[in-house]
C-alpha cells in the first residue's frame, strides 16, 4: 500500500529525514517512535503533502503511484488521512459543513453518490456517537475553541467518517488524559481493517497500550534504526532511545 | 513537493465576468461640465423649474469646492470636462411601454447578467427597476406595486408624476451642498430609482435595481430616494456590474432614505463593478454617498453592502437618528483584490433618545489590495441612553495588502453606552492545509474560510441575494490565495 524508499526530506537547509524506508500493507498497524526532533513529525507531513518540505531524494509510493506528486487534496480524496498533532482553527465555518464538503469530495473520488444533508446527518450521528461527542459541536466552528481532548476526538471522527485507506495519526495521543486517550483509541481500533493501514507517529508506548501495533519503528535522527514488534516498545519504555543509537552506530 | 509556499503568491487574476460591451446606439453628450450642460440634462428631461433651479445651486456651488484628499486612497486626478454627463440608449420612440419594445440586445445584457426580467422576475417575487446607463429602460410589476399603494419608478418618472414628493423630500437628507460628490452628483444626475411606500404599507415584494454603466467615458451619476412613511416596511436591493475597460470611469451616486415614525427599511447593496485588471489598470471610481435618516420614532433603517467590485470604493452609508427610539444598522463585506482600494464604513448619528445602532463590519484584502474601515459614532447631547456597537474585523491574504481600521467617536451625552471590537487575521497556510488534507480544494478551502469570516452579514441579505453574494466573493477571490 505504501512504500517509502530511501526518503530524504529537508525544512530549508536543515536536513531532516535522512533515508527513510518503510513499507506499509493493508491491514497493518505500525508504530513509529523516537526521541524529539527525530523527524516522526516530517514524515507524516511529507507524506500528507504540508508545504515548506523539501523532498531531496527517495520515493514514496502509494498504491502504486508517486503519492510526492499528488496535490494535498487529491492524496486525501484517494484515501489518505492525516490526524494532526495540532488540528488547526476555522473560525466561522462550521464543523458540519467542512466534514460534507470533505465526504463529498472523497465520494466524489469514487464514483460514489455525493451525499444531501440528510443523509449526511444520519452518517455521521452515529460516528459521533463512538467518539462521545454532543451533537452541538456540528454546527460550532471548527475546532473553534475546542479543548485539546475534543480536537483530537474532532480528528478521529473526521478519519471515521471519511474512511481513508492510509491513516497517519501524529501524535494523536499528545496532550490527551487517560479517559480521552481511551475514546480516542477505541474510536481508531473501530476503524482496523483488513483493507485499512494505520501509521502512528508518537513518544509514548502508553497509546500502544490501546492500539496495539504489528510493527514498532525507531526513527532516529532522520533513519528508521530499528523495526520489531510491541515488544520493542515495552523495551524502548524501559530503556529509552540511547541504546538504539549506540547499537545502530556500532553495526 | 506538490505544494511550496510560493504557491501562496504565485495564483492570480480571475477575469472579470461581466466584461462585455452593448452595441446600442446611444444619445451622448459631448464630454465637459458647465451651466449649459445642466440646463440641457434637465430639457431633455422635461424637468419643472425647481429641479433645474436646484441643479444649477448645485452646480454653482460645486464649482467653489475641491476634491477632498482625506481617505486613505490613492487617487489619479479626474478631468471632470473630459466626461461626458449624460447618455441614453436611443428611444424608437418616447421610451418602451412595454418589455417587447425593448431593445432586444439591451435585454441579452440583462440576460448575461442575471437580472431577472422576465417571467423568472415575477415568480422570484422580485421587482426590477433597470437602469441601463442613466435611462430607466423598462419597470416589472408597476401594477402589482400600485395596488399596494407602492411607487416605485424611476427617478425621472417620479419628478414627472409626483413632483410634490421630490420637491419636500429631494436633498432633505443629503443635501446638494454635502460634498464634493454628491454635490456633482446633484447637478448632473441622470436617472435613478424612486420608491414612496405609503402608511402602514408593507412593501409586498422585494425591489430591485440593477445599474450598468456600458457607454464609454460617462460617468454614471444615479439618484435613488426612498421614502417610507408611518408604519410601513420595505426592502430594497441594488446589484451593480460595468463593463469592462482600460481607462477609469467614474461613478458619484447618491441615495436618500427617509423613514417615518416606526418604518423600516432595508437596503441591501452587491456591487461589482469592475476592479481593473490584475495590474490596476481601468475599474470604477465608486464615490457615493448613501444616507438614511430614521427621521421618525421607532423607526429602522439598516444597510447591508457587499462591495466587491470597483477600482476604488469610497462610501459610507450612514444613518441620522432623529427619532426616540430609532435603530441604524450597518453590515459590510468589502474585497479588495489586486489594486483594488475600498475606502469604506459607516456614520451613525444619535440624536434622538435612546437610539441604537449596531455596525458589522468584514474587510478582506488580498493581492495588493487596500482595505480601509472608516466609522464614525456620534453622539449628541440629547441622544439619552444612545447605544452602539461596533465590530471591525479584517482578514489577510498575503503579504502585499492592507487592512486599516480608523474608527472615530464623538460622545457627548455621558449616559452613552459604545462599544469596539477590532480583530485582524490572516487565512493561515496551516487553514488551507487542514481543508486540503481533508480533500477539498485550495479554492473551495479560500471560499470557505471567507465565507465563515462573512457569515454573520450574508446572514443579513435577502435569501436568494445572499447566494449570489457568495458566488460573486467566490469569483472575485478565485486564484488570489495568500
Amino acid at each position: 500500500m505504501l512504500s517509502i524508499r530511501d526518503l530524504h526530506a529537508q525544512i530549508g537547509a536543515r536536513k531532516i529525514l535522512k533515508g527513510v524506508n518503510l513499507e506499509v500493507k493493508p491491514g497493518e498497524v505500525h508504530a513509529i517512535m523516537g526521541p524529539n526532533g527525530s523527524g516522526k513529525s516530517t514524515l507524516a507531513s511529507v507524506l500528507a503533502g504540508r508545504a515548506g518540505y523539501e523532498v531531496t531524494k527517495g520515493t514514496a509510493h502509494y498504491l502504486g503511484d508517486d503519492l510526492l506528486a499528488l496535490e494535498p487534496e487529491e492524496r486525501a480524496r484517494r484515501g489518505v488521512f492525516l490526524a494532526f498533532q495540532y488540528p488547526v482553527e476555522i473560525p466561522g465555518v462550521n464543523n458540519a459543513y467542512l466534514l460534507k464538503a470533505a465526504l463529498n469530495a472523497v465520494r466524489k473520488q469514487r464514483g460514489l453518490q455525493e451525499l444531501d444533508a440528510f443523509e449526511f446527518l444520519a452518517l455521521i450521528k452515529d460516528k459521533m456517537k463512538l467518539m462521545q461527542m454532543d451533537e452541538s459541536f456540528l454546527s460550532r466552528g471548527v475546532n473553534e475553541g475546542f479543548s485539546g481532548g475534543e480536537k483530537k476526538r474532532n480528528e478521529i471522527l473526521q478519519m471515521a467518517v471519511l474512511e481513508p485507506k492510509l491513516a497517519l495519526l501524529d501524535e494523536t495521543d499528545s496532550g490527551l488524559d487517560i479517559d480521552a486517550l481511551r475514546v480516542v483509541a477505541t474510536g481508531v481500533n473501530s476503524l482496523r481493517s483488513p483493507q485499512r493501514a494505520i501509521v502512528m507517529v508518537t513518544h509514548y508506548q502508553r497509546l500502544l497500550d490501546y492500539i496495539e501495533p504489528d510493527f514498532v519503528h525507531v526513527l532516529s535522527d532522520g533513519r528508521i534504526l530499528r523495526t520489531g514488534d510491541k515488544s520493542l516498545a515495552l523495551e524502548l519504555e524501559k530503556r529509552g532511545y540511547d541504546w538504539v543509537k549506540q547499537e545502530a552506530s556500532a553495526a | 513537493m506538490a505544494s511550496t509556499p510560493t504557491d501562496l503568491d504565485a495564483l492570480v487574476a480571475q477575469k472579470y465576468q461581466h466584461g462585455f460591451v452593448t452595441d446600442v446606439e446611444s444619445d451622448t453628450l459631448p464630454p465637459g461640465l458647465d451651466e449649459d450642460v445642466v440646463r440641457v440634462i434637465s430639457k431633455i428631461k422635461r424637468e419643472p423649474q425647481f429641479m433645474l433651479d436646484w441643479r444649477l445651486r448645485a452646480l454653482r456651488h460645486w464649482q467653489t469646492m475641491a476634491n477632498p484628499d482625506w481617505a486613505h486612497l490613492r487617487i489619479a486626478p479626474i478631468d471632470y470636462q473630459s466626461i461626458s454627463y449624460y447618455s441614453a440608449p436611443r428611444a424608437k420612440t418616447d421610451g418602451p411601454k412595454s418589455l417587447d419594445e425593448v431593445d432586444p440586445k439591451l435585454l441579452a445584457t440583462y440576460e448575461k447578467l442575471g437580472v431577472p426580467l422576465h417571467e423568472r422576475a415575477r415568480l422570484a417575487g422580485v421587482a426590477v427597476d433597470a437602469v441601463f446607463d442613466s435611462v430607466s429602460v423598462a419597470t416589472t410589476f408597476k401594477d402589482k406595486l400600485a395596488k399596494a399603494g407602492v411607487i416605485f419608478c424611476s427617478f425621472s418618472d417620479a419628478v414627472q408624476n409626483h413632483p410634490e414628493l421630490i420637491e419636500q423630500y429631494l436633498g432633505s437628507v443629503v443635501p446638494y451642498a454635502d460634498n464634493y460628490f454628491a454635490t456633482l452628483n446633484s447637478a448632473v444626475f441622470s436617472d435613478g430609482s424612486f420608491v414612496y411606500v405609503p402608511r402602514g404599507v408593507r412593501c409586498p415584494m422585494e425591489l430591485s435595481t440593477y445599474f450598468r454603466i456600458n457607454a464609454a467615458n460617462t460617468g454614471q451619476f444615479e439618484r435613488t430616494l426612498i421614502i417610507a412613511d408611518e408604519g410601513s416596511h420595505v426592502s430594497y436591493l441594488e446589484g451593480c456590474t460595468a463593463p469592462m475597460r482600460d481607462e477609469n470611469q467614474l461613478h458619484a451616486a447618491v441615495v436618500e432614505l427617509v423613514a417615518l415614525k416606526d418604518a423600516n427599511i432595508k437596503y441591501s447593496t452587491v456591487q461589482n463593478w469592475y476592479p481593473g485588471d490584475e495590474n490596476g489598470v481601468g475599474g470604477i471610481y465608486n464615490f457615493v454617498t448613501k444616507r438614511g435618516e430614521c427621521r421618525g420614532a421607532n423607526s429602522r433603517i439598516s444597510w447591508t453592502q457587499v462591495e466587491t467590485g470597483s477600482a476604488i470604493t469610497w462610501k459610507y452609508p450612514s444613518c441620522v437618528l432623529t427619532g426616540d427610539n430609532s435603530v441604524g444598522e450597518f453590515y459590510s463585506v468589502a474585497l479588495a483584490n489586486h489594486y483594488q482600494q475600498a475606502d469604506t464604513g459607516t456614520k451613525m448619528i444619535h440624536i434622538g433618545r435612546n437610539t441604537r445602532s449596531t455596525i458589522v463590519s468584514k474587510g478582506i484584502s488580498a493581492g495588493r489590495g487596500q482595505n480601509t474601515y472608516r466609522g464614525l459614532v456620534k453622539v449628541l447631547p440629547s441622544a439619552e441612553g444612545a447605544r452602539n456597537f461596533t465590530q471591525c474585523d479584517s482578514l489577510l491574504m498575503g503579504d502585499k495588502c492592507g487592512a486599516h481600521t480608523f474608527p472615530y467617536m464623538e460622545i457627548r451625552n455621558p449616559s452613552a453606552v459604545v462599544e469596539h471590537e477590532a480583530t485582524t487575521s490572516k487565512i493561515a497556510d496551516d487553514q488551507l492545509f487542514y481543508c486540503r488534507s481533508r480533500g477539498v480544494s485550495e479554492e473551495d478551502a479560500v471560499n470557505m474560510i471567507v465565507n465563515g469570516f462573512c457569515k454573520v452579514v450574508f446572514k443579513e441579505l435577502p435569501m436568494e441575494f445572499a447566494v449570489e453574494a457568495q458566488n460573486l466573493l467566490a469569483v472575485s477571490l478565485e486564484g488570489s490565495v495568500g
